[in-house]
């Protein structure tokens, strides 16, 4: 699989498919998209980098380990839930702020780094499982 | 904002939820929390430790809380997001769930302590305190949970951690073990799922206390029969019932030692919780219908499981089986649905939870002291080891059910529920049970403890004590005896739970407040 024109396209096509993860994981609140079908586009992309160019350089680039990436995903989707406590809601209830960021008031939400939480997790299983399969491949 | 001047009480609960509250969700919560910073920190192997016990120790306390307040105001619900239910997935915590919930996280403080010693770097690495938390999260979820899709979900939860638990070190018999285990797993879990659907279908609802007030309604005209064949199948898997118990004694014996007591302790009960929950609270009158099928399911349970314990020489094996037949003995109350019967199934099942961890630690402590877990090879332990014998006598009097331990007082119960039942027969099974259980672990500790082996090696230098086994051992035991010998207590909250579901309208009430059962 390590031609020259796949290795060359690899990066870009990366970049892109991450960039359009992010992408379907933010329209999910209102349209088709969200957490998990976001971190399903991601984690392909890291796959596809991983068949181009090999495992220990998509390691490299994510940097942290995948599964800690997944535990910081759950992490993020259970303090969501628990920051309802400080507002006398039950576990997991929807809370809504708008802030304004370079004079754009954008609405900021636990539903939102619930989500994120769930692009995590997957994004980080995925991977993992992915690039576990890969190295048993090529070593 | 517009949003502010919509009336939300149609859809949301506006109540405000207090720290009370609160503790309903938190014994799964935290579990998760900390299960989730286990994961970050996975290769910071020398955290582990504390910080799971510090997860679980805030778990039990949350469980406690949980507890005292069931049993003084009723049961206690929070629903997910303020949405009313039944649209909202509700946490319902009632006396039975919430006891199960403290003991089965009782004994996983007991067992991370224990893995300290038990589990090396190796296994640390791979994940086994991440795994241990998210178990018992699931675990939790499962005993407080009010709805029944979600109660799948929390199945699957603990399912996939112990998967991960199971096959921890990688070894070919763990591994082989660890398929058995999952394919027939997965099996029931299609099954319960299956069953989950066909109720969605018949009631449009998923909420128990939804259900529970809308079965007399849909009697004459919904497929509850086979609903109620399709969970007793499902979860009579789950919880090792016989005909359906051959994937436990091919997978406990095989991962590390505190894994197998985690699993022996508190697997096996969510199934039978699930029982408890579904056929009685849920379905009385068609759990009536199939009571003498659950009556020879139960009797078999236990008749067979112990057979098998008897002819078993690896102590770990001798275990499995002897699980199997607590899983009858259970089942027994299950089958008589009465007060008196469901009393004695919950006290058996505080029991149980505890008495089975305690001995697998134990066969774990004996490993340690004498490098096996084959009956053949271990012997003389009562020499080097005076307080180990100690607490191997008080732990086989217990789960053979006698006194002074805590087996006793359950089996009492339930030989009495029978007997007034009418079915002198299965109470019969019971005592012969509690017989044979008495030769097997009888056996077990004649051999390892008492057995003088003529070729035995020379005692060597001072034996090493093992200060976490015994520390283990001895925070099991003290329930163990006060069981046994103050039984009060735990009887009257098993008498809580046998009532909470008989009558479902507290449990009903708690989540629909406004509405009063017909």
């Amino acid at each position: 699989m390590r031609t020259l024109i796949f290795r060359t396209i690899a990066p870009y096509l990366t970049s892109l498919m991450v960039l359009f993860s992010i992408f379907v994981l933010l329209r999910g609140h209102n349209d088709p998209g969200g957490g998990f079908i976001g971190g399903l586009i991601a984690a392909s992309a890291f796959a596809i980098y991983g068949i181009a160019c090999g495992v220990s350089p998509v390691r490299r680039a994510l940097y942290f380990h995948p599964m800690a990436i997944s535990g910081f995903g759950l992490l993020l989707a259970a303090l969501a839930g628990w920051l309802s406590l400080f507002f006398d809601v039950p576990f997991l209830t929807g809370l809504w702020t708008t802030v304004s960021i370079l004079g754009l008031p954008v609405d900021l939400s636990t539903v939102l780094f619930f989500d994120i939480g769930v692009y995590l997790v997957v994004v980080g299983s995925i991977t993992s499982i992915a690039l576990a399969l890969e190295e048993r491949e090529h070593g | 904002m517009a949003a502010e001047s919509v009336d939300i009480s149609q859809a949301m609960v506006t109540a405000p939820a207090t720290l009370g509250d609160w503790l309903v969700v938190a014994p799964v919560a935290i579990p998760i929390v900390f299960g989730a910073i286990l994961l970050m920190v996975r290769h910071e192997t020398r955290l582990h430790a504390g910080l799971a016990i510090a997860g679980l120790v805030a778990t039990l306390a949350a469980n406690a809380g949980l507890l005292s307040r069931v049993l003084s105001d009723g049961p206690q619900v929070m629903t997910m997001g303020r949405w009313l239910p039944p649209f909202g997935i509700s946490f319902t915590a009632d006396a039975l769930g919430a006891s199960l919930a403290l003991v089965a996280t009782l004994v996983a403080v007991v067992c991370a302590l224990y893995a300290m010693k038990d589990i090396g770097a190796t296994g640390r690495r791979y994940g086994f305190y991440p795994f241990m938390l998210l178990m018992m999260a699931g675990v939790g979820g499962s005993f407080l949970t009010g709805d029944v899709f979600n109660l799948y979900v929390w199945f699957e939860v603990f399912l996939i951690s112990s998967f991960g638990l199971l096959i921890l070190g990688s070894s070919h018999r763990q591994l082989d073990g660890a398929t058995k285990y999952a394919i027939l797993n997965l099996v029931g879990t299609t099954l319960f799922l299956t069953a989950t659907a066909f109720l969605y279908g018949t009631f449009g609802t998923l909420n128990m206390a939804d259900i529970a007030r809308k079965v007399d309604a849909l009697r004459e005209t919904g497929p509850l029969m086979t609903l109620t064949v399709l969970y007793l199948l499902a979860f009579g898997m789950k919880a090792a019932a016989f005909p359906l118990n051959f994937w436990l004694p091919a997978s406990y014996h095989t991962p590390s030692i505190v894994t197998a007591a985690l699993f022996g302790g508190v697997l096996t009960k969510v199934g039978v919780y699930a029982l408890l929950r579904v056929l009685v609270m849920l379905f009385p009158l068609e759990r009536a219908v199939l009571s003498d099928l659950i009556a020879w399911v139960a009797a078999g349970t236990m008749i067979i499981g112990i057979m098998g314990a008897l002819a078993q020489s690896d102590i770990r094996r001798v275990l499995g089986f002897v699980v199997i037949s607590g899983v009858g003995v259970m089942m027994a109350g299950i089958a008589l649905g009465t007060e008196q019967g469901l009393t004695g199934t919950v006290l058996y099942a505080f029991h149980s939870i505890l008495v089975m961890t305690a001995l697998y630690l134990l066969a774990g402590v004996m490993n340690e002291l004498g490098g096996s877990y084959s009956l053949h090879e271990l012997s003389g332990l009562y020499r080097r080891y005076p307080l180990l014998a100690a607490f191997a006598l008080l732990l086989v009097l217990a789960v053979a059910g006698l006194p002074p331990a805590s087996g006793l007082w359950p089996k009492v119960l339930l030989v009495r529920a029978s007997l007034d039942a009418g079915l002198p027969w299965l109470s019969f099974a019971i005592l012969l049970t509690g017989l044979l259980t008495t030769v097997a672990m009888g056996r077990v500790f004649i051999l390892t403890i008492w057995r003088q082996k003529a070729d035995a090696a020379p005692d060597g230098a001072a034996p090493a004590h093992p200060t976490i086994g015994y520390a283990a051992l001895a925070v099991l035991s003290l329930p163990v005896l006060l069981l046994g010998l103050y039984p009060e207590p735990f009887i009257r909250v098993a008498e809580a739970s046998a009532t909470g579901l008989l009558d479902a309208s507290a449990y009903v009430g708690a989540v629909f407040p406004t509405e009063v059962r017909p």
